[in-house]
């Protein structure tokens, strides 16, 4: 286990958006978080990602040399640390997750620059190599975000937030907003680094196909609780629960 | 001649005393911007007012008071700041360096070294070294409060990715005492150095912005920069055509309309002082 959520609740005034969600991911594993807009996976993910403190439950995480830590616990400097060293948050738009006024290498190497790096040198280097993992040219590392298209700056997205090689990256929405088929490439991508990696993920989508072609599991989720869970395809081919059938059968075949 | 109708210095002491407290827990923490109740002066922002309060704040009647602005005596800001000094306290004034006890400046760190029975003002427009990077002003104290200055490395690594080097020339960040990033004012990274392990107390007063900090006498400043990108200060090609120092920060003087130009000293005080030397000497 890498991460437990248990028994995570959070409301808004009176309304109730997280209502009692417990789960656990294991290194390495991609655990996607379906169910449609308003049922609570973009909250469910800000809390366990330490991001939105929830009104009750706790979020424990397996640091690398300090065993589990529940993460509301630590003091704000350690849990900003975590953030910046072993999780990643790759943001639905990338705009949110980048610094938009300095250039793609600046980006990328924002992260190793808060954790102390001071060589130039070994900075561009280690993004030069980043972009190039992302499929991106290195060549364009001092171009502006402004310059890249959406798919691209995704994946610079994707770089910036994977340079401090972290163990467990949240993703809220990471393939909405692109077409189709830079979609397939990001996905292709994503699906090799997490592989490649071992990165434990999860992802927050409310596209079927996403989960289908990269989780190992999925939670479904219906007014701030999960309706149902288990391995992708098994909930994919033989939904049990009525809204988890709906919500296959409402998919679109070209 | 002090005017009577004034208070000594032309606070009143409760205020001076707020603005001491504000002082003192600023040398307590190196670097650290101390929230104070800026009053209104009776000049405009961007002239000094943080300054001035600073200085109304701790002079007193044995007190040598010197003021520059971009390193001369005879500028309309030092001017003006001088004489309000002599009005509302009536206390000895010098040009020279040496003689001064309580030096307030805009842009500048006078070249003759600084003394321990000395103090020096800065007038501080923009003191927070991180707000062009982060506008937040909640994020940016809790970035200082952390300790999270990567962001202030990003800005030197675009510099270098854009230009080649730092392009940074004033108001070069610093961290102080090995814990707050601090803006040095807008004096040029040439100054730089002369903040680190100075003798002299250091207080900067920010009027507008309402903030007050400090560095104590033989306090640590580096400025920040990369390992293979260090830090470095202007050189010129040039000597001072007055008094033919190469050490001093000169200004460019253009002399006529036909390109004529020449290098001057910034510092009119330590200029004047070597010629006057040279020509004792001759």
């Amino acid at each position: 286990m890498i991460l437990q959520a248990s028994h995570i609740e959070k409301s808004f005034g009176h309304r109730a958006a997280v209502a009692g969600v417990s789960f656990e991911i294991h290194e390495g594993e991609v655990l996607a978080v379906v169910g449609e807009s308003g049922s609570g996976k973009s909250t469910l993910l800000n809390c366990v990602s330490g991001r939105l403190r929830p009104d009750a439950g706790t979020v424990s995480f397996r640091t690398r040399h300090e065993g589990v830590k529940d993460i509301f616990a630590l003091g704000e400097a350690e849990r900003r640390l975590l953030a910046r060293t072993d999780w990643g948050f790759v943001h639905q738009s990338p705009e949110q997750g980048l610094r938009m006024e300095v250039s793609a290498g600046a980006n990328v190497g924002e992260r190793l620059m808060a954790l102390g790096e001071r060589h130039y040198g070994r900075i561009r280097a280690c993004a030069s190599d980043w972009l190039s993992r992302v499929e991106m040219d290195p060549a364009r590392m001092d171009e502006s975000p402004r310059a890249f298209s959406g798919g691209m700056r995704q994946r610079l997205q994707i770089a910036r937030n994977l340079v401090t090689r972290p163990r467990l990256v949240f993703m809220d929405e990471p393939t909405s907003g692109l077409d189709v088929s830079v979609q397939a490439k990001l996905l292709d991508l994503l699906r090799s680094l997490t592989r490649e990696l071992g990165l434990a993920a999860i992802i927050v989508t409310h596209d079927l196909a996403v989960a289908r072609l990269l989780a190992h599991r999925m939670l479904v989720m219906k007014e701030g609780r999960v309706v149902e869970q288990g391995l992708t395809d098994q909930v994919l081919d033989d939904p049990q629960h009525p809204y988890t059938q709906l919500l296959v059968s409402s998919v679109l075949q070209p | 001649m002090k005017d009577g109708r004034y208070n000594f210095a032309y606070l009143d002491e409760r205020t001076k005393r707020m603005i001491r407290r504000a002082i003192l827990k600023a040398v307590a923490i190196p670097g650290y911007q101390v929230p104070f109740g800026s009053r209104e002066m009776p000049l405009p922002y961007g002239w000094g007012t943080g300054g001035i309060q600073v200085t109304a704040s701790v002079i007193g009647p044995s007190d040598v008071l010197k003021v520059i602005d971009q390193g001369a005596d005879d500028t309309v800001n030092a001017v003006s700041i001088r004489r309000f000094f002599q009005r509302t306290t009536g206390v000895a004034t010098t040009e020279r360096t040496a003689e001064a006890t309580l030096i307030q400046t805009r842009h500048r760190i006078p070249e003759r070294p600084l003394t321990e029975r000395q103090v020096i003002v800065y007038q501080v427009p923009v003191p927070e070294p991180l707000q062009r990077l982060e506008p937040r002003e909640v994020e940016t104290r809790r970035m200082h409060a952390l300790g999270e200055y990567g962001l202030l490395h990003v800005k030197l690594y675009e510099d270098i990715a854009r230009y080649g080097h730092i392009a940074t020339t004033y108001d070069y960040p610093v961290l102080v005492n090995g814990r707050h990033v601090m803006a040095p004012s807008p004096i040029p990274k040439f100054d730089n150095p002369k903040l680190h392990m100075s003798p002299a107390l250091q207080l900067f007063g920010a009027g507008r912005e309402k903030r007050i900090y400090a560095v104590p006498p033989y306090t640590r400043v580096e400025s920040l920069a990369f390992e293979d990108f260090p830090f470095e200060v202007q050189r010129w090609d040039a000597a001072c055509a007055l008094c033919g120092s190469r050490e001093s920060f000169l200004d460019e003087v253009v002399t006529d309309d036909r390109g004529g130009r020449m290098f001057v000293c910034s510092d009119t005080d330590y200029c004047g002082e070597r010629q006057s030397g040279r020509a004792e000497a001759a």
